[in-house]
């Protein structure tokens, strides 16, 4: 490049290095290695070494294991999901029989394999926390990134839409609809997708309304890129991380969702395995003594959940260490 | 029409057709009232009647305080707002009230670099996604013809092609304007509009962009609007100056008439406040103090807008707004807008104002006698 003359007027000082950016001469072999890491490099590395999170991740994972072959169970112990043992499964009196060697955690009420059920009560759990919380993650950030970017009337009433879902007490909602359709799995994601948006779409148009006013954002105006090609290419990649750190935080709200509606009997109908609906049969029996039908279908919940949390927490971690620039 | 040029810079090529024209440019914000049901609605004058010719091949300076709209004005001339009223003329073609699907081929031609290294890169996108852009949007070029095009890009701005898959967090400021640059001159674009493009860099860094900018002008042939508040950058680059105060254009000149024989009593004051490295040069000067902050763009001064300020306020002043027009036998060339422009040597920081006290303003705000 070559200087103007009179520019030397405003260079201050001798030495300054020159900015072009080639690789200097005394750079070795080494350096060439140095490649920078993208910002996901950078929270998968985070995540790998927050062994909390690590050990929920394999856990979790051993439980969608169970879930997909579940039926590997049933091949194992000899028991399928749905058969009643009458006889070597209830007691003579009717009554559930306790863990043993030839049914490891125990029998229901209808002398069905608990095991094996909580084993296809998984494949519930993780369909219904993988499906229903991808559409509520998809509903709300759609309408969150059109609501913040488009503003004006569109954001009002969908603001307006939001504070209205926000207000009504989520159960009383679901049971309402879930009353209403026939009860069944289908029945269930649709019903928690679609009144677990708001949130998703609240957090996700605030931070769409302050990255919005960004230079970046102007400069794509500046260059003829309409509003769709903005939203997609310059500001979806700006809000991507806050919304994974809420999808991993609302899977188990998910499965709790799940299994209060199953518990309340507005759920997954019998006979289908699922642990919500086992742990509302068994408060029955639980009085008489009957502990190992409440207590494992609890564990399996309250063990799947917790895990869900702690990954959550170390994948907000993971992308915001210092807690401060999650959020913009 | 050529300008007086100094021996120190290569004579600009005389001068082409007029590339763009502005007319009467007007620009309000409406001001949110604080109550729900207010009657009375505020707005921003940011921008509030500015006339000027870009001709093909120059560098029009544009400086003011900050506030003074010329941010404005350039973001209203790319077209990122909608003009309240006026007209825009580009290469011969309207394009003031042009939706946004009719602007699109125009944003080829007329493009523009942004203040903040920083802030006008995306962040989460690598640099040669960021580059590549103009091509994606208009669709021209696409895989390995986008890339070869992105990298040579990157070569003309002095950027290592290399770094093609780099973020924009891996590089220093300068070379993130540098990014800037390569984004805008993807379409080698006709006009483009530099707001404050070294403002935010260290000086040295500074004089590095400007001799880019330089020499991507003569290579291109580009036409440049230069924003900026640094005096003496502006005087190295620019062609012609245009002077902003409160959404206003004050003074409009050939940049040596500008320095040499300012009109107006605010380019006056202006000029004396840029630092002189001569401490005994220093000394002798007078520097011509203006009292008080610029007033606010919402309820803008009657007349001229100057008059609570300036050192030579009259009666005349506070009534009429002065019309922008050659004075005490400019060319055409020298316009500025002044009821009684500064004559060659004259001294106004010994001017003392005549108009009522209640005009005038103070340093705490306060009406004081004059």
């Amino acid at each position: 490049m070559t200087n103007l003359p009179g520019s030397e007027d405003l260079i201050v000082g001798v030495g300054v290095q020159d900015e072009h950016a080639g690789p200097p001469i005394a750079e070795g072999e080494a350096a060439r290695k140095i490649e920078g890491r993208s910002p996901w490099r950078l929270a998968i590395e985070r995540l790998r070494h927050d062994r909390a999170a690590m050990i929920s991740l394999g856990f979790i994972v051993f439980v969608v294991l169970i879930a997909i072959f579940a039926p590997l169970v049933g091949v194992i112990t000899g028991h399928g999901v749905f058969e009643q043992f009458r006889t070597t499964g209830l007691s003579p009196d009717g009554t559930p029989v306790g863990p043993s060697a030839h049914f490891l955690m125990g029998t229901d009420d209808q002398g069905r394999d608990i095991m094996v059920r909580i084993a296809y009560g998984a494949r519930i759990s993780m369909i219904v926390a993988i499906v229903a919380t991808g559409l509520t993650v998809g509903i709300g950030a759609v309408v969150g990134l059109a609501a913040g970017y488009f503003g004006k009337l569109l954001d009002t009433i969908l603001a307006r839409l939001v504070d209205l879902l926000l207000a009504i007490p989520f159960l009383l909602l679901a049971i309402s609809l879930a009353s209403i359709w026939h009860p069944g799995l289908t029945v269930v994601i649709v019903v928690i997708g679609i009144l677990g948006w708001a949130s998703v779409g609240r957090i996700v148009r605030g931070q769409v309304l302050s990255i919005r006013e960004k230079e970046y954002i102007e400069a794509a105006r500046s260059l003829g890129a309409g509003p769709w090609r903005i939203i997609f290419v310059d500001i979806l990649p700006n809000v991507i991380a806050p919304i994974i750190v809420y999808t991993s935080l609302l899977i188990p709200v998910t499965i709790v969702a799940e299994a209060s509606l199953s518990f309340l009997g507005v759920g997954i109908p019998p006979p289908t395995a699922d642990w919500g609906q086992m742990i509302s049969e068994s408060s029955a029996y639980y009085a008489n003594g009957v502990w190992w039908f409440l207590l494992f279908p609890s564990l399996a919940l309250v063990f799947t959940t917790i895990a869900f949390n702690i990954l959550g927490d170390g994948v907000r971690d993971a992308f915001d260490p210092r807690g401060d620039k999650l959020f913009v | 029409m050529n300008t007086d040029i100094s021996a120190e810079r290569p004579a600009p090529p005389a001068g082409g057709d007029v590339l763009l024209r502005v007319e009467n440019l007007v620009k309000y914000f409406p001001v949110q009232s604080a109550q729900l049901f207010s009657r009375q609605k505020d707005v921003v004058h940011a921008v509030d009647g500015v006339s000027l010719e870009v001709r093909r091949g120059q560098t029009l300076g544009l400086v003011g305080e900050t506030g003074c709209g010329k941010s404005t004005l350039a973001r209203c001339i790319m077209r990122l707002y909608d003009v309240t009223s006026g007209r825009i003329t580009f290469d011969g073609n309207d394009i003031t009230k042009l939706s946004a699907r009719q602007m699109r081929p125009y944003r080829r031609e007329i493009q523009m670099i942004f203040q903040d290294p920083y802030g006008s890169l995306n962040p989460r996108r690598r640099v040669g996604s960021i580059i590549g852009d103009p091509f994606a949007i208009h669709r021209t070029a696409s895989g390995q013809e986008r890339k070869r095009l992105v990298q040579e890009a990157m070569e003309l701005v002095g950027l290592n092609p290399e770094h093609y898959n780099r973020f924009p967090a891996e590089f220093s400021g300068g070379q993130r304007q540098r990014i800037g640059v390569a984004r805008a001159l993807a379409f080698r674009p006709k006009l483009v509009v530099c707001d404050e493009p070294v403002s935010a860099l260290d000086v040295s860094i500074q004089a590095q962009i400007i001799n880019l900018l330089a020499d991507l002008q003569s290579e291109l042939g580009l036409t440049y609007i230069f924003i900026a508040h640094d005096l003496s950058v502006v005087r190295h680059v620019s062609t012609s100056v245009a002077v902003m105060y409160l959404g206003q254009i004050t003074e409009l000149a050939p940049v040596d008439q500008l320095w040499d024989h300012p009109r107006h009593p605010y380019t006056d004051a202006l000029l004396s406040a840029v630092p002189v490295p001569d401490p005994d040069k220093s000394a002798q000067r007078e520097r011509i103090i203006l009292v008080g902050d610029v007033p606010s763009p919402i309820s803008p001064p009657s007349g001229c807008r100057f008059h609570p300020r300036c050192p030579k306020a009259a009666p005349v002043c506070v009534d009429d707004r002065p019309v922008l027009e050659p004075h005490l036998g400019d060319d055409s060339e020298h316009l500025a807008a002044c009821h009684f422009p500064v004559e060659d040597g004259e001294d106004i920081s010994k001017a003392r104002p005549t108009i009522a006290a209640e005009h005038r303003v103070t340093e705490t705000g306060v009406v004081s006698g004059s």
